[in-house]
């Protein structure tokens, strides 16, 4: 089948290094001027039947594309199924919410607390979790998921159902203002965050982790025999997933300014995880691509408003079905193993 | 904290044996696709949900019985039943078969990643419960009394009551029939080939797909028995109940050794005990932390489930 990605990799490699800079560059200008990209007259079709354009782009858009690349590690790099990736999220939401209103500290100054707690329950989890074999991975995950939601619901400190009001938003950076109306300033927070993740992943890749992850997803015995630390690696994969679902928790908490057990269902997880396999599991472009569609369809289609789940079920039946690799799938090369792998 | 498992220790045996058996059929379609498919079947959790839908609508608008009616009594009982039963069962077959057809065989022809026809899977699921969400206006639907729930014995304390009674012995007949047409039958043996190796299976002349919407079918009718069981013991449907119910059935599953149909026996029943135990101890809201504790730690010291998983000879 025609496959994007490597047609636009060898475009990209046929480029010199500073034609590669400044296509970056322009990228990236673009990218950071989209909350605009909904005030030109005729753009406003952007703006959904509910939300404005703008609030729409900083969540679900941006917050799902952050945690789709987290979420990539994990399912993409090294194939770990994991259904409770909501979890993290849920610990960094409510390390923010509980830090915020009983604590002077700022966003700013808990977002490192939201990412160590979301790796450390990464961690706990993983230590026994990342022992068993793909399925059972999969419905421990899932597992958790709920724990961290039903824990969430019961306990006073979080609030039970009634979540926690009056999380604080950011104090300025630079002079710019984050205020609850005010979604420019947290889109630029939040695509910093995918900028940093993106680059870690780009170096991960092409480093020692990088290549034990790949040889872990495509065999696991091979990888083992072949000197791979399996239950190392994979906790890592693991952590670091985590520690991405917990920055984005963290900077939810502070912009929604109000966070409940109800925002951390099990449907979450599903949507980030159809978000990468519907866009295209493991390749960087593809989670992007795939996020902003997913994240953007239901809130467009909500004119229909009672259906719109189950079109949005119909969508990801049929495009699973008509291109099963995703939009833009994986490297050719990656993915050829993959299949004699299997 | 104990007091209460102790007091009524005998009572919630009974309620947990028979939640028990409602699990061990959902169960049965989970382990049924996992062992030939190698795949957890997302939607039969919606499959179950479709299948209450069934005994619901024989009750209410086949047999005209509504919430105010007096109790069905002899011949009549018996056929109400027995109709609702078949009525879930098939319905739930259909869904699974269904199932089957939109959201695998193709994704399976190509020889894709399981990844994806994990999400297809989850797309048709997503689909099925929202249009039951639309079709009862997202409200919960009780199910009119058709079986009285009287008390027929007491034994060390515990009342036996009717629709419990009924729910353990016709589960476990069921579950007996299921597992003979397993071990017995011509296809049972070509479902257990094909779980043990797919590609010896279809040297022999195994007609692989036919096995494979079987092994959904007979998946769909334990499933849909469960929902009857479900609507006879709790009275009320809704299109949500799936999940919850289903996460449950899998854990089972998982609990016994996927893919091995005596495993998800012993599994479900377990489950079922657990649960009401561990609500009655600490209360209803962290009964489902503590099967996923529970379902860990058995995982850690026997990864392949309490019963294990690669028992050849029962597995299918």
């Amino acid at each position: 089948m025609f496959n994007i990605r490597d047609k636009g990799a060898s475009v990209w490699e046929s480029w010199s290094p500073p034609a590669r800079s400044s296509f970056v560059l322009i990228v990236i200008t673009l990218v950071a001027l989209l909350p605009y990209a909904g005030n030109f007259g005729p753009t406003s079709f952007l703006d959904t039947p509910i939300s404005s354009y703008q609030a729409v782009l900083v969540y679900p858009i941006a917050l799902f594309v952050l945690m789709g690349l987290g979420l990539n590690i994990v399912v993409g790099k090294s194939g770990l199924l994991d259904l409770g990736y909501v979890a993290f999220f849920a610990i960094g939401a409510y390390t923010m919410g509980i830090m915020g209103t009983m604590t002077s500290l700022n966003t700013w100054q808990i977002l490192p607390f939201g990412i160590f707690f979301a790796m450390l329950s990464g961690l706990l989890l993983g230590l026994p979790a990342l022992r068993l074999r793909g399925d059972y991975l999969a419905i421990v995950t899932l597992g958790f998921g709920e724990i961290i939601r039903i824990v969430a619901l019961n306990l006073s400190v979080t609030g039970g159902p009634n979540g926690i009001v009056g999380v604080p938003t950011p104090p300025a950076v630079l002079g710019q203002k984050f205020e609850l109306d005010d979604h420019a300033g947290y889109f630029w927070v939040i695509f910093i965050m995918i900028l940093l993740v993106i680059w870690m992943i780009r170096r991960f890749t092409i480093r020692r982790p990088g290549r034990a992850w790949e040889a872990i997803r495509q065999d696991e015995d091979v990888a083992a025999l072949m000197g791979v630390n399996l239950l190392v690696y994979k906790l890592w994969s693991f952590t670091i997933g985590a520690a991405v679902g917990g920055a984005g928790g963290v900077i939810y908490a502070s912009k929604t300014m109000f966070i409940a057990p109800d925002m951390f269902t099990f449907n979450t997880s599903i949507l980030v995880l159809a978000c990468i396999v519907f866009g295209g599991l493991g390749n960087i472009w593809g989670v992007i691509v795939g996020a902003s569609i997913l994240a953007y369809l239901p809130e467009r289609i909500r004119f229909i408003s009672n259906a719109r789940q189950l079109v949005f079920g119909l969508v990801l039946l049929v495009i699973m079905n008509v291109r099963p690799d995703g939009l833009l799938p994986r490297k050719k090369r990656e993915k050829i193993r993959e299949k004699q792998a299997i | 904290m104990f007091e209460v498992l102790i007091d009524q220790f005998w009572s919630l045996t009974i309620a947990g044996i028979a939640l028990g058996f409602i699990y061990v059929l959902i169960s049965l379609g989970y382990t049924m696709v996992y062992g030939v498919l190698r795949m957890i079947n997302f939607a039969n959790s919606e499959i179950f949900m479709w299948g209450t839908f069934g005994t619901v609508i024989t009750n209410r608008d086949i047999f005209h019985y509504t919430q105010t009616s007096e109790p069905a009594k002899g011949w009549k009982l018996a056929l109400v039943l027995i109709s609702a039963l078949l009525m879930s069962m098939f319905v739930a077959a259909l869904t699974a078969v269904f199932v089957e057809f939109v959201a695998y065989r193709r994704l399976r022809m190509k020889g894709t990643n399981r990844l994806a026809t994990l999400i297809s899977a989850i797309g048709i699921s997503i689909a099925l419960a929202e249009l039951m969400r639309l079709l009862t206006d997202s409200r919960p639907v009780g199910s009119p009394r058709v079986l009285e729930k009287m008390i027929l014995t007491e034994v060390w304390g515990a009342n036996i009551r009717l629709d419990t009674v009924v729910t353990i012995i016709a589960a476990a007949i069921i579950y007996i029939l299921l597992e003979r047409f397993i071990q017995l039958s011509r296809m049972g043996k070509a479902i257990r080939a094909v779980s043990q190796n797919e590609d010896s299976a279809k040297l022999m002349g195994v007609n692989l797909n036919r096995v494979i919407t079987v092994t959904f079918l007979v998946g769909g009718l334990a499933t849909g028995a469960a929902g009857f069981f479900y609507i006879t013991v709790f009275e009320y449907t809704k299109f949500n109940i799936g999940f919850t119910m289903g996460l449950a059935a899998f854990t089972a599953a998982v609990l016994g050794g996927i893919g091995n149909i005596r495993g998800a026996f012993l599994g479900g029943l377990s489950l079922g005990l657990l649960e009401v135990y561990a609500s009655a101890v600490l209360g209803t809201q962290w009964k489902a932390v503590t099967v996923f504790i529970v379902l860990v730690l058995v995982l850690l010291f026997k990864p392949n489930g309490l019963f294990g998983e690669a028992v050849q000879q029962t597995r299918a």
